[in-house]
């Protein structure tokens, strides 16, 4: 790939305006809509189970309400035959065996356990917080570790690019309605790995740039660490979506919003590593000077 | 500038690749379906003829055995697929009877010169192999009570033995209230309890006429408590999964109040949920004279829904926890019954009660603990409240013919299940504390496999759309890139192996996505390659710059992404976790592979001579 031209830094003013857009409609969904927490998140009880030929949603419904199940949702999971019951009700050891026996109508019908999941309302509120607060510690560390290996200002420009990753892939889910679950929690961690891994290629060529072209302007620097470093960006964020289609595709059900949310994040990491974090450079004015104090390293002899 | 390694550099990566390899090898072996046998006594042990017997009845019930083994363990029958397994646990369990526990488990195939060199298979999470996951929560508070209900039986004792008159006792919220009519009886009482008691907070009040002494658990005591109860129900709780022959099974502390219970395999998860959680437990009582009025005496109903009460003396002469042994049987009539054996302390007790009351009637009491949990709306929020509460029934009421010893037997339980049952939570021993269960998942095993197939599925397909593309874009170095993730993943594997660690379905989707990942690096080195060769670098020191200038860039960008694995990893939880495994592993297996695996095929092909031209 021969190394482009484009002008990234010349549309920095639509791009800021396009991902303020973005960041805007976000937590304007997350302040009205929220996120559909899962389970996980919720607590209550689920049960998914297996019909050996696929049944009317409405019947099950009325089946279970007969035998006295209110307050219930009932989905399919994937296939038609895959049927997964949420109850909010009060959870015994035995409620998801009295459910499948519910179903079986009396040894009719034949139907399997494919899982049952009870999540006490205590211990989702703590998964809520423990995500929540491992999504703040991965990201402090994240700015920690670019400070000391860049500099300050690289520091607050990648951590700015992850939070608009996480916050439009946040809004997203609450958007559309998507399910959150402990893992596409995962997955957004891994998204903040991820887009913070394309950022730093970019910052990286940057400041290599700052040393080598010593009378090139901050502006011009920049749009040309971009494109040089953008065929690879290009490239490696094509093999990892090739791959995350793929398990969206062949996964099956139980990751489907997993790779969702990575699609997603990854998508809008690459975008952001590309025109948010060196935009936001810029905009912090970022110097050859901020630079220099940092030492030359000796490249040469680090390969094993 | 001739890019050649030294020869031990090659032959180095050769021997990471080789036990790479080996150590990979066993995942390709699937497990065995299998049963596992084991005995419930010291005494007797699984031999020969049980495995002989067993496979009679097999082959008799038209199943077919594909090999039966005496292990260290126990036996095992291993079975050609899941159906088998399943249709074989009845047959075997009726055929070998009360002695042998059968158990489903998944026995590996490695091959013997494998698993001598440690080598196995990586282990499998609860999603791809089904069982069931609980989060169990000591009720600490309740066992704070428990023992203050204990202590204030003794301090009255005292009380009444000094001749200090106290008016009446009562406990709330952790704290025993003591009520007196006199400030003389209060001191007293306080100077007595506090030379006797002193693990405890002594304080006093003054309400309208009467003095009171509130008694409370010191913070060392109250610690010592829970963590004693915490530590009880450990022991119980892994008596009992024992007692349920589980393969492998996980019983761990979490926290300052809760315990994980992780079954794999498990498929009866009803049975598996009534014997962790039960708290039940039995109580012998003698039946109350007719002279015996008020507190002393509480009315019982039987369980047999008869309707039928007794009158019972509220001392209890032993409790379940002095059984040392129990077993199910049938007596003569058929009708399941329980041969209980007490330890020595136990039997003293039961001699020395019913020595002077034979002619009496005894009853055996069956007390359970439950707890029942509604939601209610408070603050426009939905909460949890639960509520405990306690079951007792009569199992039966006999007259005391004899002073009874160390064993005796009881009967008048519903049924065999019951009987089996009570004769196994009285050898597991009771819980100290009331258990909740907080947490339960619970996957069926066809669930688990068609995990398994979906992720391998995703991961063929993923690989080979990612090799494909390479092959086109990079031509030659594609190759090389190629091989280097193949062996990326070979390499990951060993390690998950030689770790140990769980895989699990977010696991194996891990490893999809580090595909996608593990390429980046070689693509950051071509492009700078790339980028040399357009500067009119020549080839062989393009290939030098281009893999030394990409190394602090690669080096960067991954220890960023192992940060985050690693708080993904503590913060997750089971599937979550094994995602965090893998993701992080497969960076640093990809980081060798993709600079040092890739550099040495580019060296073998391109090194030491001139290039025109490179395929890249």
């Amino acid at each position: 790939m021969k190394v482009t031209t484009i002008p990234f830094m010349a549309m920095r003013k639509i791009v800021a305006c396009f991902s303020v857009a973005l960041i805007l409609i976000s937590l304007g969904s997350l302040a009205v809509k929220g996120l559909q927490f899962g389970l996980d998140f919720t607590g209550g009880t689920l049960v998914e189970v297996a019909y050996d030929q696929a049944p009317q949603l409405d019947d099950v419904r009325q089946l279970l309400a007969d035998n006295g199940y209110d307050d219930i949702v009932v989905q399919n999971f994937g296939s038609p035959t895959d049927v997964v019951v949420r109850m909010a009700n009060a959870y015994t050891p035995t409620l998801g065996d009295e459910v499948l026996e519910s179903l079986r109508n009396h040894g009719e019908v034949s139907v399997t356990l494919q899982r049952s999941e009870f999540v006490g309302a205590q211990v989702g509120e703590e998964l809520r917080e423990q995500g929540g607060l491992g999504m703040l510690l991965a990201l402090l560390i994240v700015m920690l570790y670019v400070a000391v290996r860049f500099q300050f200002k690289f520091s607050l420009a990648s951590v700015a690019a992850l939070a608009h990753d996480v916050i439009i892939t946040l809004g997203f889910f609450s958007l559309f309605d998507v399910e959150f679950d402990l893992t596409v929690l995962a997955a957004l961690l891994a998204v903040v790995g991820y887009s913070l891994n394309d950022t730093i290629v970019v910052c990286d060529r940057i400041r290599e740039n700052f040393r080598i072209m010593r009378e090139t302007e901050p502006y011009d620097l920049i749009n040309e660490s971009i494109n040089q470093t953008l065929g690879r960006t290009l490239i490696t964020s094509l093999t990892t979506l090739f791959v995350l289609v793929v398990l969206f595709l062949f996964g099956g059900e139980a990751i489907h919003n997993f790779s969702m949310a990575l699609l997603v994040g990854i998508v809008i990491g690459t975008y952001s590593s590309i025109f948010v974090a060196a935009n936001l450079l810029l905009a912090l004015n970022v110097t050859r000077e901020d630079l220099v104090p940092t030492p030359k390293e000796e490249l040469e002899d680090e390969l094993p | 500038m001739l890019n050649k390694y030294p020869l031990w550099k090659y032959l180095l990566i050769l021997l990471v690749l080789a036990l790479g390899l080996l150590y990979a090898f066993p995942n390709l072996y699937p497990d065995d379906p299998a049963l596992q046998l084991s005995t419930q006594k010291a005494t007797s042990v699984v031999d020969q003829q049980a495995l002989q017997k067993a496979e009679l009845a097999l082959s008799k019930a038209n199943i077919e055995l594909k090999k039966a083994e005496l292990t260290s363990a126990g036996g095992t029958l291993r079975f050609n697929n899941g159906e088998d397994q399943l249709a074989a646990k009845p047959v075997v369990a009726a055929a070998l009877g009360e002695d042998y526990v059968t158990a489903l488990n998944l026995v590996p195939t490695t091959p013997e010169w494998l698993s001598s060199l440690g080598a196995g298979p990586a282990k499998l999470g609860l999603d791809l192999r089904g069982g069931v996951h609980f989060l169990l929560e000591v009720d600490t508070p309740a066992a704070l009570k428990q023992r203050l209900e204990v202590s204030s039986s003794e301090m009255k004792a005292a009380l009444r033995k000094d001749r200090v008159r106290y008016r009446s006792v009562s406990i709330a919220d952790g704290v025993l209230s003591i009520r007196f009519l006199k400030e003389s009886d209060l001191t007293l009482a306080e100077d007595l309890l506090k030379g006797e008691f002193a693990e405890y907070r002594y304080s006093t009040r003054q309400e309208d006429t009467d003095y009171f002494l509130d008694v409370s658990f010191t913070e060392a005591e109250t610690k010592e408590i829970e963590s004693y109860a915490l530590q009880q129900n450990l022991t119980t709780l892994r008596n009992r999964v024992n007692e349920l022959g589980v393969a492998e099974p996980l019983v761990q502390r979490q926290g300052s109040n809760r315990i994980v219970v992780e079954l794999p395999g498990v498929q009866d998860t009803a049975a598996a949920k009534r014997i962790i959680g039960a708290t039940a437990n039995l109580e012998f009582h003698l039946e109350a004279g007719l002279d015996d009025q008020g507190a002393d005496v509480e009315t019982l109903s039987f369980r047999d829904g008869s309707g039928r009460t007794a009158r019972l003396e509220r001392d209890i002469i032993i409790t379940g926890d002095s059984v040392a042994d129990a077993s199910s049987s049938f007596d003569e009539n058929g009708q399941p019954q329980v041969n209980i054996s007490l330890d020595s302390k136990g039997g003293k007790q039961m001699t020395k009660v019913t020595r002077s009351a034979v002619g009496r009637n005894m009853a055996v009491v069956f007390i359970e603990h439950k707890s029942r949990s509604r939601f209610v709306e408070k603050d426009g929020k939905m909460e949890e409240v639960r509520r405990s509460y306690s079951e007792k029934g009569i199992i039966s009421l006999a007259t005391i013919q004899t002073t009874l010893g160390n064993s005796f037997r009881i009967t008048g339980l519903d049924s065999p299940r019951e009987s089996s049952e009570l004769a196994l939570l009285l050898r597991a021993g009771a819980l100290a504390a009331p258990i909740y269960f907080v947490e339960e998942r619970t996957i069926g095993p066809s669930l688990g496999a068609e995990n398994i197939q979906l992720g391998v599925t995703s991961a063929q397909i993923g690989l080979l759309v990612v090799m494909l593309f390479m092959l086109v874009y990079y031509k030659v170095f594609g190759i090389f890139a190629n091989v280097s993730l193949a062996l990326n993943i070979v390499l990951l594997m060993a390690c998950m192996s030689l770790m140990s660690a769980t895989l699990t379905l977010p696991g194996i989707a891990g490893i999809v996505l580090t595909m996608g990942m593990a390429v980046d690096a070689n693509v950051l080195i071509f492009s700078r390659i790339k980028e040399e060769l357009a500067n009119g670098v020549p080839s062989q020191q393009a290939i030098h710059s281009g893999f030394n200038r990409a190394f602090t860039t690669i080096f960067d960008a991954n220890i960023t992404t192992l940060l985050v694995a690693v708080i993904l990893f503590a913060v997750g939880t089971g599937p979550v976790k094994g995602f965090a495994v893998t993701l992080s592993l497969g960076i640093l297996t990809s980081m060798f592979t993709a600079i040092v695996v890739t550099r040495s095929q580019v060296n073998l092909v391109y090194g030491g001579r001139k290039n025109k031209k490179l395929y890249i």
